[in-house]
């Protein structure tokens, strides 16, 4: 049975690899330098990387951002989408507004951002909150709209003030689907986190792919692409068992 | 008063001289500019009787039961709760609704003691609450599973918790809104023997909000028709069939063609 849970997986994996070999093996037929994006090359780049610290110092400070930013995302969303989600009257004032500048790629805002904020860490700190605040609100008013009317009711039976009612049923009762914006919004960040970290800054897993670019080491540029992968895999991984642990779901 | 030791389950009907838990006068409510839902409804529940509120869907039995418990005002009338004028839900009544409502984020057993601290219940101390917890999951069978979560529950097991976090009330009276009409014929069958054996043990009266007629003759003492518009009590039986009813089907069956005669003149 574990066995076969595993079979599947690791069979899309190994074909993926067999044709990125495939596809540098054509393309180094094209463009010999190509020949170092190759599998093989890569792992090796890989191990070094893994053995440094250079890559590591790399891994820190963009995970640190996330946290920055996640972590204002939160701040922002979640009171807002409480608000939302309570008050008709914020919420019919607002979603047109929200609805707008959520279709905004927060990359767009790049050039206003360090204009404003000047180059350094918090125009990226910007751009991942502004990316990741939008899942977190909807979520959190979602949460609040689809509190179930029954808790309500039994908190009025038991006769519980407003802060019983907001403490031990309205917060843990939207609890999951801010937990639900979390992960939707670690998806978002961690995919505007290297974009963003291609301007102005000298540290992260961004500016690492294009330091490689510059530097020709093409093959530490496809490592830097699998660590992205695979910690953006970790960071959905996290969240998603923070989510199940909360429900006790089976 | 209401002590949870277990007894044996004895039908013991209801005493027709038996004072009233709950007296409902003079009821009118009305949803803003709708007309009433109901009007000038009286009824009174004694203790310990089981009392079945018998009518079709949108007939406003769901409203009555909200009145009666202090979850909505009325625009006339009163409802009086062991004979003091019922302001705010009281702290001896109960509520089970059709869906268990469990709290996911917390176990059986504090699923189970929720809300029994909360400022505006009677002061008691943790090892007494713990007492009561304990009491009312033993009553409905699910001692053993208090650390359980309730994605980890079957409907079943979900509603017996609902039934027992009403029960860790101790309450006089307990209001149930179609509790097992979400749960399958089995479930359901279990359920309304299990409710009637717990009323009965825990010395409470019970109000059965239900659409399904025999539902409301095996389980209740007394049923009360709804119907009408606005909604008024149409007929009353009081059931004398003796526990358990399922073996007596020509008597259900008598008291089914009466409920379902009355029900056709309603409509």
């Amino acid at each position: 049975m574990m066995g076969a849970n595993l079979l599947l997986p690791l069979s899309g994996l190994v074909l993926a690899a067999l044709a990125w070999a495939a596809g540098s093996v054509w393309l180094a037929g094209v463009t010999p330098i190509a020949a170092s994006f190759a599998p093989l090359e890569t792992a090796r780049a890989l191990l070094a990387l893994l053995q440094g610290a250079e890559l590591w110092e790399h891994v820190a400070v963009s995970l640190e951002r996330v946290a920055v930013g996640l972590g204002v995302a939160l701040l922002l969303g979640t009171p807002l989408g409480v608000l939302t989600g309570l008050s008709p009257l914020f919420s019919r004032s607002t979603t047109p507004l929200f609805q707008f500048a959520r279709m905004i790629s927060p990359l767009s805002w790049m050039p206003l951002a360090v204009m404003v904020l000047g180059v350094g860490n918090a125009p990226v700190y910007f751009l991942l909150a502004f990316a990741a605040v939008w899942p977190i609100l909807l979520n959190t008013a979602a949460g609040v709209a689809q509190l179930d009317k029954n808790w309500l009711l039994l908190a009025r039976s038991l006769s519980a003030t407003r802060r019983e009612t907001i403490v031990h049923v309205i917060l843990p009762g939207i609890t999951a689907q801010i937990l639900t914006g979390v992960r939707l919004a670690i998806g978002i960040i961690w995919i505007v986190l290297v974009p963003a970290e291609m301007l102005g800054v000298s540290a992260g897993l961004g500016y690492f792919i294009l330091d490689a670019r510059d530097r020709l080491a093409y093959s530490d540029l496809m490592a830097a692409i699998l660590v992205i992968g695979f910690l953006g895999y970790l960071l959905d991984h996290a969240a998603r068992t923070l989510h199940k642990r909360w429900l006790h779901a089976a | 008063m209401n002590s949870p030791l277990p007894e044996p389950a004895l039908a013991i009907a209801a005493a027709a001289d038996a004072p009233a838990v709950l007296e409902a006068r003079g009821l009118s409510y009305a949803h803003g500019a709708a007309g009433p839902v109901f009007s000038h409804l009286s009824l009174s529940i004694r203790r310990r009787e089981i009392v079945a509120l018998l009518g079709g869907s949108g007939c406003g039995k769901s409203t009555l039961l909200r009145v009666l418990a202090g979850l909505a005002r009325p625009a006339k009338g009163e409802v009086r709760f062991l004979d003091t004028v019922q302001a705010a839900p009281h702290p001896r009544s109960a509520l089970v609704f059709q869906q268990a409502s469990l709290l996911p984020w917390l176990n059986l057993a504090d699923n189970v003691g929720f809300g029994l601290d909360f400022a505006h219940q009677p002061q008691t101390g943790k090892a007494a609450r713990d007492e009561r917890i304990k009491a009312a999951i033993a009553a409905v069978g699910l001692a053993g599973r208090e650390g359980a979560y309730p994605a980890q529950l079957s409907g079943g097991m979900a509603q017996r918790t609902a039934l027992a976090r009403a029960l860790a009330r101790q309450p006089e009276l307990l209001f149930a809104d179609e509790p097992f009409s979400a749960l399958d014929a089995i479930t359901r069958a279990e359920m309304q023997s299990l409710l009637v054996d717990v009323v009965h043990r825990w010395h409470t009266a019970a109000l059965l909000v239900t659409h399904d007629i025999d539902e409301a003759i095996l389980v209740a003492d007394r049923i009360v028709l709804m119907g009408g518009r606005p909604g008024r009590l149409l007929h009353e039986w009081t059931v004398d069939i003796p526990r358990n009813r399922e073996d007596h089907p020509e008597a259900v069956g008598a008291l089914r063609l009466a409920i379902l005669g009355a029900l056709r003149h309603a409509s």
